[in-house]
């Protein structure tokens, strides 16, 4: 806690000596490259510890006013930094320009939890926010003393505090800390992750002051990267440093029984490295680290095939044991209300495995020196590998730096965790830096997949046509058979492939939306891996874990009992949601989409190409989105074109509008390609999708023509994710448009033309 | 066997020795420390290592090194700078087209080529012309926008 009761009677010398705890931890005054390095500037003596408690842990001001901003997130693509520094700016009252975002480097920042769930404005945006308004109030506190003019009398322009009244009474930012730390405790919640929260004694600006935040500014971090300046996690290189690759088995859970060195002798330097299950190899130069992976002789296990037929997967699922159950809305009496039913809908609707198929597959970078571990990496998680590796090669924590670097796309937990910690053996067992990046085959092939799933609906309608009672259940693979990040060696491949105990985790999730029904049940039930460890198969988040599978089948669900009761989609919808601001995304939709009110399926077209239109909605964690989609449809091919898509998004306060579009827009087209293309193909013995000629996604020929985003902005309302929730809808709101156009109902995703024509027939 | 291969990149010569069946993509990267082609399959069906070899734009990934012989290459930092943009990087950077960026080399140097040779062109030309490269953040909409507005600058 800072003490300035009272702020006028302290000099800044009193400040800065005075008795209590001092607000700036003294150093020699440092040049911006030192605090805007992030090694060195870890390196400063005078740093207060970084944790969570600390004001230092996420603000510094530079020698010459310039600010770093510590973010213990990191942006995945959508710009978060831009809207971070925004916030920061704000707070702060200082130019956004003076503002740099260092993102997730563990040296630097603390755990928030990394880029996860579209909290990074959300959740991580709330401290920074709630860590610059104190940064600010003790700056301001600190040029009372040194102006000795009371603080409510002060002003912030700029980063330069100045007296209301006397204009010629002004010091900045720089001359009160620049070069220094701040020493200030926070009020933290003892959390790590996403719920860390450590505010200070300052409050926030109101809404109605706010001047950056809310503005449309652009991204600085396209030009470096058009113009080759800046480098992606690919391209970090170190003195000595050798290339790695990994060699996975053809029958997914056998191990390598023999492996003949002798094999590669040729290629100059490579060595192999196993144990247990893991294998790989290194090589000074990487295509001899290729070849090497190619020539080594290797004898497996004998495994029996562990998958089923790819035909039979969601009979698997139907059939298979319930290793957790979880009802999450239980409303009213569910059974008698079905019971007293008029009349009953009931369907049942499939999601397949998918990949993240990330643009390059997973590159990670690992020194051992001196007792310390450094990692380069494109995960989302720094903080979470950090401990992975600790726990891997026996470290102290704090022996493991892991520096964010950004990667070849990522959408949730995909193979770079697996990668760092790849890395990090090999690079121990060599005793070399090693850089370790992964097949194409490997990216797609082996990387945690999103879980398939089954789900069951059911509606129950009286007399009048009117819904008494809905039940919707999902029976589907764990959405954390492996965890969302690497941070305990048994969810990662690196882990599993040496052997350590298993711990699969539980969970799926339940439709999000506000229908009110009096009678209602929403569960979800989860079943074991195909294949316990190791496997192609293992499950867990890939964008809106989840989401995407149970709004699919959820929102195509409420269209049926829609047209059962020969209602407009959304007059029907309307007549259920209670949630104010689902309404008003409803709304928002239907009025840019110019939405005609009438029942689908339409009745109008005849010949082989037609057309039509759907709306879907979700909320997801406080951000709500409607979705419209006007899709062409060939019957005879069984085309889908959805050319084009109107959609109404509220995540509350919105910081920065063009991101924010940009965002959408990328949730929307990888949406759809997830809808009509992606699906993990595997045969009995692995994953047979292993490129994009076999998990193929959605090419720039087919991307819709608009994309109409009508942002409603709530200033009043804190920040919600907008990284995730848009994609929720979008599957099913292009079945329920494929319906109306052809009165057909596709209940299975993708929707391939194969799939669609088959189901014309 | 290794063998000496005289190359010559973005104006400039260098001599790597490497293995004749080595593709051009890790001379470039690791030889040369030219990193704008990236490595996205190493199979030509993403375009992520697109560079152009005497003005064509060609999958590094798949170009053995015998196959380069005397041609010139030009990276995606061969094709402009920030004083002497090519008009692909401005639009760019105008339309902000970027989420990860990964991709950016193979459609930018894809749509480079086809916008030299075909002025003017239609939006269905140009999503032929750009048909088969991959990116998965899904900037597709961005960057139709970049390419029609770089072609309205290159006239
Ligand atoms: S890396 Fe060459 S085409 Fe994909
Ligand atoms: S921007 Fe990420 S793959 Fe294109």
């Amino acid at each position: 806690m800072t003490k300035f009761e009272k702020p006028t009677s302290l000099t800044r010398r009193s400040v800065l000596l005075g008795s209590g705890a001092l607000v700036v931890s003294i150093g020699a005054g440092v040049t911006l490259e030192t605090v805007l390095s992030i090694g060195e500037a870890f390196a400063q003596g005078t740093k207060p510890p970084l944790t969570p408690d600390q004001l230092s842990s996420y603000i510094a001001v530079n020698a010459d006013g310039r600010v770093a901003a510590y973010f213990g997130k990191m942006d995945m693509g959508h710009g978060l930094h831009v809207a971070i520094a925004q916030i920061v700016a704000e707070e702060l009252d200082v130019p956004f320009k003076a503002v740099k975002v260092f993102m997730a480097d563990t040296a630097t920042s603390v755990n928030q939890g990394g880029a996860s769930g579209s909290t990074g404005i959300q959740l991580g945006g709330k401290q920074l926010r709630v860590a610059a308004a104190e940064a600010r109030r003790v700056l301001v506190e600190m040029a009372a003393g040194a102006l000795s003019v009371p603080a409510d009398k002060l002003t912030v322009n700029d980063g330069v505090v100045s007296a209301t009244d006397d204009k010629t009474k002004s010091i900045s930012y720089a001359q009160l800390i620049g070069g220094q730390y701040f020493n200030v405790q926070l009020d933290w919640n003892k959390q790590y992750g996403n719920a860390l929260y450590a505010p200070g004694k300052a409050q926030p600006k109101k809404p109605s002051e706010h001047k950056v935040v809310g503005q449309p500014i652009k991204r600085e971090d396209i030009a470096p990267k058009v113009f080759c300046q800046e480098d992606f996690v690919t391209d970090v290189k170190v003195p000595g440093m050798m290339h790695g690759r990994m060699i996975r088995p053809a029958v997914a859970g056998s191990v390598p029984v023999k492996v003949d060195e002798s094999s590669i002798k040729d290629i100059p330097g490579a060595r192999v490295v196993w144990k247990n299950g893991f294998l790989g190899v290194v090589a000074d130069k990487e295509w001899d680290a290729i070849q090497a992976t190619e020539k080594l002789k290797v004898e497996w296990s004998a495994q029996e095939p562990p998958f089923p037929a790819q035909a039979s997967l969601h009979d698997h699922i139907r059939k298979a044991p319930v290793r957790k159950r979880m009802v999450e809305v239980q409303n009213g009496d569910v059974d008698a209300a079905f019971k007293s039913a008029a009349r009953i809908i009931e369907a049942e609707y499939e999601w397949p495995f998918q990949s993240h198929a990330s643009m390059g597959p997973a590159c990670s970078l690992v020194e051992i020196k001196d007792g310390k571990a450094t990692c380069w990496s494109g995960t989302q998680k720094s903080h979470f590998v950090q401990e992975g590796i600790a726990t891997l090669l026996q470290m102290p924590l704090e022996s493991v730096h892991v520096i964010f670097k950004s990667g070849p796309g990522s959408y949730g937990r995909n193979d770079a965790d697996d990668c760092a910690m790849d890395a990090a053996m090999l690079a121990q067992s060599v005793g070399r830096p090693v850089r370790l990046q992964y097949m194409r085959d490997q990216g797609t092939g082996w990387d945690p997949k999103g879980p398939a799933s089954v789900h069951s609906a059911k509606c129950g309608l009286n007399a009048a046509g009117e819904v008494i009672a809905y039940e919707f259940t999902s029976k589907a693979f764990s959405r954390v058979d492996v965890d969302t990040n690497g941070g305990k060696p048994y969810d990662t491949l690196t882990g599993q492939t040496l052997g350590v105990a298993l711990k699969s985790g539980d969970g799926f999730g339940v439709p999000a939306e506000s229908y009110a029904v009096a009678n209602k049940r929403m569960a979800w039930e989860t079943i074991p891996p195909l294949l316990d460890r190791a496997s192609p198969l293992r499950s867990s988040h890939l964008r809106d874990p989840v989401g995407p599978q149970i709004h699919f089948a959820s929102e195509s669900f409420i269209d049926e009992v829609a047209s059962a009761v020969n209602a407009d989609p959304i007059e029907f919808r309307l007549r259920y949601v209670k949630d104010p601001r689902d309404i008003a995304v409803i709304k928002a939709a239907a009025e840019k989409a110019k939405w005609e009110t009438r029942a689908s399926p339409r009745h109008d077209q005849t010949g082989p190409k037609v057309s039509g239109r759907g709306i879907a909605y979700a909320q997801r964690n406080g951000t709500r989105v409607a979705v419209i989609a006007e899709v062409d449809v060939d019957r005879s091919t069984g085309k889908i074109a959805a050319r084009k898509f109107t959609v109404a998004h509220d995540c509350g306060q919105i910081i920065n509008p063009d991101g924010l579009v940009k965002c959408v827009e990328g949730n929307i087209v990888q949406g759809v390609s997830r809808a009509l293309w992606e699906e993990v193909t595997f045969d009995r013995n692995t994953v047979t999708s292993v490129d994009w000629i076999t998990y193929p996604i959605l090419d720039i020929t087919e991307t819709p023509g608009q994309v109409d985003v009508v942002l409603l902005n709530y200033p009043d309302i804190a920040p919600s994710g907008a990284g995730e929730p848009s994609i929720r809808p979008v599957a099913a709101a292009i079945a329920n448009a494929i319906f109306d156009a052809t009165g057909v109902r596709i209940r299975r995703v993708p929707f391939s033309p194969e799939r669609v024509k088959a189901a014309f027939s | 066997m290794n063998q000496p291969f005289k190359l010559s990149v973005n104006g400039q010569s260098h001599t790597v020795e490497a293995d004749p069946d080595m593709p051009l993509l890790y001379a470039l990267r690791n030889d040369l420390g030219l990193n704008n082609p990236h490595f996205g399959c190493g199979l030509a069906q993403c375009g992520a290592c697109t560079v152009h070899v005497d003005g064509q734009p060609t999958r590094s990934c798949v170009t053995p090194m015998s196959a380069v012989g005397k041609s010139e290459v030009t990276t995606l930092a061969g094709l402009g700078t920030p004083e002497k943009p090519h008009p692909l990087q401005t639009a760019y950077v105008e339309e902000q087209v970027l989420q990860c960026g990964y991709c950016i080399n193979g459609w930018l140097m894809t749509a480079a080529a086809f916008l030299r040779d075909n002025k003017k062109p239609t939006e269905a030309q140009i999503k032929e012309a750009l048909s088969g490269l991959k990116c998965r953040c899904g900037t597709h909409i961005s960057i139709l926008k970049a390419v029609k507005r770089a072609a309205e600058m290159m006239g």
